[in-house]
């Protein structure tokens, strides 16, 4: 009994903080300067904010753990990729970086 | 304690799709948009898994899975398709 | 290294099947019947059943097209890097929120953007593609495109654009690992 109140209390903890880093993201969405440092933004906040409330839903139900691990699993893959995607789509889209720098750039002639 | 917290998280994630949801609004390019809207649909994720535990049924993980499944591709397609350029 | 045992009942031995290809086709069907029965949440005969039938089809016929377990090393060292890998990377999630949070909460916004140029050791596609989503999800960057031996990342608090030095910072730590599952 008192096990599972501690479980509880700290799925709820854990709740809380996935949902706070998620707020973060978006506030990072809002203010980022740039596509490329909104997604930076996005993603990381998002990963781990989806991860820890997974994560808390696991430990106030216990016998929803291993399909919320396939859950964990799949965004840890997808979410980094379409990100990836996505600021590779907009670099060649020819979205300007805000950068003090552009490797890409200055080597997309020898490479196209 | 446990239902204050659970409450508030709610409150947060909601928080968390309004600021999403300003940068969807917002623009001002097509790839921001579609940066925003990847964010907004990994916060619906979250948003079912809430669902699942105040319902407490598991029929929603499998949507959340889904759904989860789903906006990927459709990011990956808009992606693709925003590689031939804009304006 | 030939770990068959389980791919005999998906009715791969008949027919002279070179053993690279029944190794794929064995991980293929271990990681299938893996996924299905943790999808479905339990090992009933019925479930048990279709996992094995329906993993075994697709072991049988796709072997060769959905290969991207093939370059894993299968060994104890591989495992265990595996586990140091991603408790690394977690502690690098972390980190990299925490930074985030301070960054977007600070008012006046302290970023220095760049795109830099690094460069990778590993071959296998796979391998490379655990590289670019490990730098994606750690502090400040965020992998753009990989061309060759090389990635291109943009970096929030870009320190250093030259190549070596970047690499030496982004890279090489997550690539330490890598080498090991992926060598």
């Amino acid at each position: 009994m008192i096990l599972e109140g501690v479980l509880d209390t700290l799925g709820a903890l854990s709740l809380l903080g996935g949902t706070v880093f998620l707020a973060l993201g978006g506030l990072g969405l809002v203010r980022m300067p740039d596509v490329y440092n909104r997604i930076q933004a996005g993603t990381k906040a998002t990963t781990l904010g989806t991860l820890l409330v997974l994560l808390g839903a696991a430990l106030i139900v216990p016998s929803w753990s291993i399909k919320l691990l396939l859950i964990m699993l799949f965004l840890m893959f997808t979410n980094p990729l379409s990100s990836q995607v996505l600021a590779r789509a907009a670099h060649r889209a020819g979205v300007p970086p805000v950068a003090s720098k552009d490797c890409l750039a200055e080597d997309a002639e020898d490479l196209a | 304690m446990a239902d204050l917290l659970f409450t508030l998280a709610a409150l947060v994630a909601a928080l968390a799709f309004a600021l999403a949801a300003w940068r969807f609004v917002k623009g001002p390019r097509a790839t921001d948009r579609v940066v925003a809207f990847d964010a907004l649909t990994i916060i619906s994720v979250t948003g079912i898994v809430l669902a699942a535990l105040i319902t407490g049924r598991s029929i929603y993980l499998d949507v959340a899975l889904i759904y989860a499944l789903l906006s990927f591709l459709g990011v990956i397609v808009a992606a693709r398709y925003l590689e031939g350029g804009e304006e | 290294m030939s770990d068959t045992g389980t791919s005999t009942q998906t009715g791969l031995k008949t027919g002279p099947i070179a053993p690279p290809l029944r190794r794929l086709a064995t991980r293929l069907f271990a990681t299938l019947l893996l996924f299905w029965l943790m999808l479905n949440g339990s090992i009933s005969p019925a479930t048990l059943f279709t996992g094995v039938i329906v993993a075994g089809a697709i072991a049988v016929f796709f072997a060769r097209d959905l290969s991207f377990l093939s370059g894993f090393n299968l060994t104890p060292e591989g495992i265990g890097a595996a586990f140091l890998f991603i408790g690394y990377f977690l502690k690098e999630l972390v980190k990299a929120n925490l930074a985030l949070a301070t960054l977007v909460l600070t008012p006046s916004l302290p970023i220095s953007p760049a795109i830099v140029k690094v460069r990778t050791r590993l071959t296998d596609p796979v391998g490379r593609l655990l590289l670019a989503n490990a730098i994606t999800l750690t502090p400040g960057t965020l992998t753009c495109e990989i061309r060759g031996d090389h990635l291109y990342v943009h970096w929030v608090t870009a320190r250093d654009t030259e190549l070596d030095a970047a690499t030496a910072e982004i890279v090489a730590e997550f690539e330490r690992y890598l080498e090991k599952m992926y060598g």
